[in-house]
């Protein structure tokens, strides 16, 4: 621990007469339009797939096309079939998930982001191993902007959380944008409309 | 009004022609100017070499003969910006008076003159090569990394001069790569970024370079003669001082 | 660390021996400014964000120490071990405590700028440890035996015929095929052994929260979740000027980061670690090496503000042109120019000079540093340390007491001229690294004070 007091104590001295003060995060005012259309713009800019949906069993169809039964998908969204995790479970044994179905917080309409924490992740692994992820956003849970989501984020303690715009992706090589870099190859956001 | 005229130590002894049309073009605009004649350098070249410790004699000589003036104009952005952020003397409050009145030629006529006409004339295709210490650092004109609305002082003037086409660029502010020292220490480097920016001109089909700093044109310049190419610099003063 | 042979103008140079690789490396980096242009210009907000962001970095500075401590305890609430490491030295020898604890000798390291400046992974391969680089780019260069050259893509030097010879002599993908889309399926399959067989995960931080003591963690590829949520043990390291110092400042951070790095809107994923996962150790480790020292220096304390974004790099025309190498250090550009003769005057004196001064990284800094400043002011200070070749002193002190006597500045301007006109070859020679490639300019007959003397003051004008 010598280190330690060595460090603070050299930044303990005095650098400066007059701190600097923090200063106020503003309020910026949110772009004109619907977030809702401004997500998903954003959101197919960087790879992402937005599907509009109106009930559950939409999204339930979309999937069951997509998927042959063999499929290994499992589903957080109770709503959405697919197989439930068993708590405790080695996450390595994920390797194999073709699709993960998850119900983050909120989406963010300027970066295409969504906000969910491990609660909803089954395992934290997760949203990370699948080779494939969907996500369940309502149309009315869609924020403007950073400010709003870290306003929404409040104090929660949550172990975990992340910002997932997006399939994983790399452009290292020459610049080529080529999607599912290490984690999901797709990412597909329905949309789920509800009456206002 | 009383204007001393601050020439560059290059243009004095390479580019005198660039300091005749400023005298020229400043009286033609009814400017009284003195040109205090025991001037040297503004001390760049040795401060932006690390030496800045070794201005002493050379910014005491700027401070005799620029005091007293209620203006210091230059045709150089970079040596206007020097003398703005560097100049101290032994006479700190003839200095501190000097960096508040020196101005490049462009602001000077634009900020100063507001100068809304010229007579001048200039019938060819020229390329604006935006020096960076006065755009960045005096604010002649926007640059491009800022999120900000556009806006050019040169342009504005150059806009004025009867028969001139500005072209534009594929990079509007791309340093030319001149440098200082640095376009001998850092040769390959310096030389590369010179010729980028001549084929950026050439490519949209500039006649003419120009710019408000004879260094950066001198650079660029050295480059087109030894590919022996028929596009010449000069300087933006020349160019407000054409005559009809 | 040994002395280097090289200076910057030198690697420079040999960098532009190919110029079609110059032109092909500067575009691609021109197309991430103009990428960053694009994505700035959408949020009509953008300046005053960087005010904040920058307002924010210099609230942290001047209270580090309180916001260390806060973060400290909370991190430790957390159920987070938090390390103190002085030094390069220390931070690797903690790193290696903890792997060794745990019996592991393959572990996988997402990227870290911090890392890199403390030379961890040869430190722990010395000790018989295996790392293996997760983010693409930096698996490339660390394949072929490299530092990288770019803090956000470290192997833009790098040509993608290239890369498929390296992963054919490495991963075994056919000879020939240079496809990116199949190389990084390729690094995709070899990477995930890795990932389902190491138990330690490394990673960097790119901001630490004194309010809730979680460290946030950006990337587009998932290695560092990946790594992260399949290992036993998280080390996090990072410098102890990443702290900001509440959550919500976060939102002004994302804004600018990826924007600034890449033109992205945000990363794919921006991970807030706060607990570890049931059975998971996490430590952070908290690292000064030098940086309390620079918050004594007025002139150069605010580099600490830098988030690693690598716009200044992007936008440098230098850079653009003279490739990573060349600077021969962690963090490239103009910020690693401006950082790294802070860790090491004499080894880095060269780097400040590698700059026209032409302001561009200042104003594309999304957190406001002052870089060209900063490296006209490493310049004073290196001059006066004594770190300048005695060729350049004498040069510049000539140059100096001519410039300050108007008598001899005009005799000597006039013998100069004299001799450039008439005798050219003592200066058009190749010794004159100017007329190496551009010729010198026309020498005028008389000089404008020549002039001015003869035709006004003899016209009754007085000056």
């Amino acid at each position: 621990m010598e280190s330690r007091a060595k460090i603070l104590q050299a930044l303990s001295k005095k650098f400066t007469d007059s701190p600097a003060p923090l200063p106020e995060v503003k309020v910026f005012p949110p772009v004109a339009g619907e977030p809702v259309d401004k997500f998903e713009f954003i959101l197919r800019g960087i790879g992402g797939r937005t599907v509009r949906v109106n009930s559950y069993s939409e999204i339930n169809d979309f999937i069951a096309k997509e998927y042959t039964s063999n499929a290994r998908i499992i589903s957080l969204v109770k709503e959405v079939s697919g197989s439930a995790i068993t708590p405790d479970i080695d996450p390595h044994t994920f390797e194999n998930v073709d699709l993960v179905i998850l119900q983050p917080h909120f989406g963010v309409a300027e970066n295409g982001a969504a906000w969910i924490t491990s609660d909803r992740m089954g395992d934290r692994a997760l949203p990370f191993i699948s080779q494939h992820i969907a996500l369940v956003i309502t149309t009315d849970s869609i924020l403007h902007n950073m400010h709003e989501a870290y306003d929404r984020i409040g104090n929660t303690n949550q172990p975990f959380g992340t910002f997932i715009a997006g399939p994983s992706k790399t452009a290292d090589i020459e610049q080529s944008l080529v999607l599912g870099a290490h984690g999901p190859k797709s990412m597909t956001v329905f949309l789920l409309s509800v009456n206002r | 009004m009383k204007v001393a005229l601050f020439v560059p130590c290059y243009v004095d002894q390479f580019y005198p022609q660039v300091a005749i049309a400023t005298l020229e073009l400043l009286e033609k605009l009814g400017v009284d100017v003195a040109y205090p004649e025991s001037q040297t350098c503004c001390g760049q070249p040795m401060a932006n070499s690390g030496f800045e410790h070794l201005t002493h004699g050379c910014n005491d000589n700027f401070v005799k003969n620029f005091s007293g003036y209620d203006y210091i104009v230059c045709p150089s952005g970079s040596c206007t910006l020097h003398v703005k952020d560097h100049l101290h003397a032994t006479d700190e409050k003839a200095a501190a008076s000097i960096r508040s009145k020196v101005y490049e030629l462009v602001e000077f006529l634009t900020d100063i003159l507001k100068v809304e006409e010229l007579t001048s004339s200039f019938q060819y295709k020229v390329g604006l090569h935006q020096s960076c210490h006065g755009q960045r650092g005096l604010k002649i004109s926007q640059m491009s990394e800022l999120v900000s609305a556009p806006f050019s002082k040169t342009e504005k003037l150059l806009h004025m001069v009867k028969g001139l086409e500005l072209i534009k660029l594929s990079r509007t502010d791309e340093c030319c790569g001149f440098g200082g020292t640095f376009c001998v220490a850092e040769e390959a480097v310096s030389v590369k970024m010179g010729i980028d920016r001549v084929a950026d001109h050439v490519a949209h089909g500039a006649t003419y370079i120009t710019g408000n700093d004879m260094s950066c044109l001198m650079h660029l310049e050295g480059i087109l003669r030894r590919q022996q190419s028929p596009v010449k610099v000069i300087h933006i003063a020349e160019i407000l001082n054409a005559a009809q | 660390m040994e002395q280097k042979i090289y200076d910057h103008a030198v690697l420079a140079d040999k960098f532009n021996k190919d110029a079609s690789r110059v032109d092909w490396h500067d575009k691609t980096l021109w197309f991430i400014r103009e990428k960053r242009d694009k994505a700035a210009w959408q949020i009509a907000e953008w300046e005053e964000l960087r005010e904040t962001a920058s307002q924010v970095k210099n609230n942290v500075l001047d209270n580090l120490h309180d916001y260390l401590l806060e973060f400290e305890k909370q991190a430790q609430q957390n159920g987070v071990t938090v390390h103190w490491a002085a030094n390069a030295e220390e931070h690797n020898r903690i790193v290696h405590a903890i792997i060794k604890e745990h019996g592991v000798s393959d572990i996988v390291k997402s990227k870290s700028m911090l890392t890199e400046e403390c030379h961890l992974n040869e430190y722990l391969q010395q000790q018989g440890i295996t790392v293996v680089d997760t983010d693409l780019g930096e698996r490339i260069v660390q394949l072929a035996g490299e530092p990288p050259s770019h803090i956000v893509l470290p192997c833009i030097h790098w040509k993608k015929e290239e890369i498929g010879e390296l992963f054919h002599q490495h991963l075994g993908t056919p000879k020939g095929n240079a496809d990116p889309q199949f190389l990084t399926a390729a690094a995709r399959e070899h990477l995930r052994q890795r990932f389902m067989t190491s138990r330690v995960a490394i990673t960097g931080v790119n901001f630490a929260v004194a309010e809730t003591g979680e460290v946030v963690v950006c990337t587009n590829e998932g290695n560092a979740d990946l790594g992260v949520q399949l290992a036993e043990v998280h080390i996090a390291c990072m410098g102890i000027e990443k702290i900001i110092p509440q959550r919500k400042h976060l939102g002004i951070f994302l804004r600018l980061l990826a924007r600034s790095a890449t033109g992205q809107p945000v990363t794919t994923y921006s991970s807030h670690f706060r607990k570890p996962r049931p059975g998971q150790a996490m430590h952070i480790v908290l690292v000064d090496n030098g940086r309390s020292e620079r918050l004594q220096q007025e002139s150069f304390r605010n580099a600490l503000k830098c988030i690693r974004c690598g716009a200044c790099m992007n936008t440098c025309p230098v850079y653009r042109r003279s490739g990573g190498h060349s600077y021969q250090y962690a963090i490239a550009g103009p910020i690693g120019s401006i950082l790294a003769p802070g860790l090491d005057m004499k080894q880095h004196a060269d780097l400040p000079f590698a700059s026209t001064l032409c302001g561009s990284c200042s104003n594309v800094c999304p957190v406001k540093i002052n870089i060209h400043e900063q490296l006209y002011e490493w310049r004073q200070v290196l001059v006066k340390s004594g770190h300048v070749s005695p060729v350049k002193k004498a040069g510049i002190s000539g140059m100096a007491a001519v410039l300050e006597r108007p008598g001899i500045y005009k005799f000597s301007g006039a013998v100069g001229r004299w001799f450039m006109k008439y005798i050219p070859v003592l200066v058009n020679n190749k010794l004159n690294p100017w007329y190496k490639q551009r010729e010198m300019p026309a020498v005028p007959r008389q000089s404008f004070n020549e002039w001015y003397r003869q035709n006004r003051k003899q016209n009754g004008k007085q000056s």
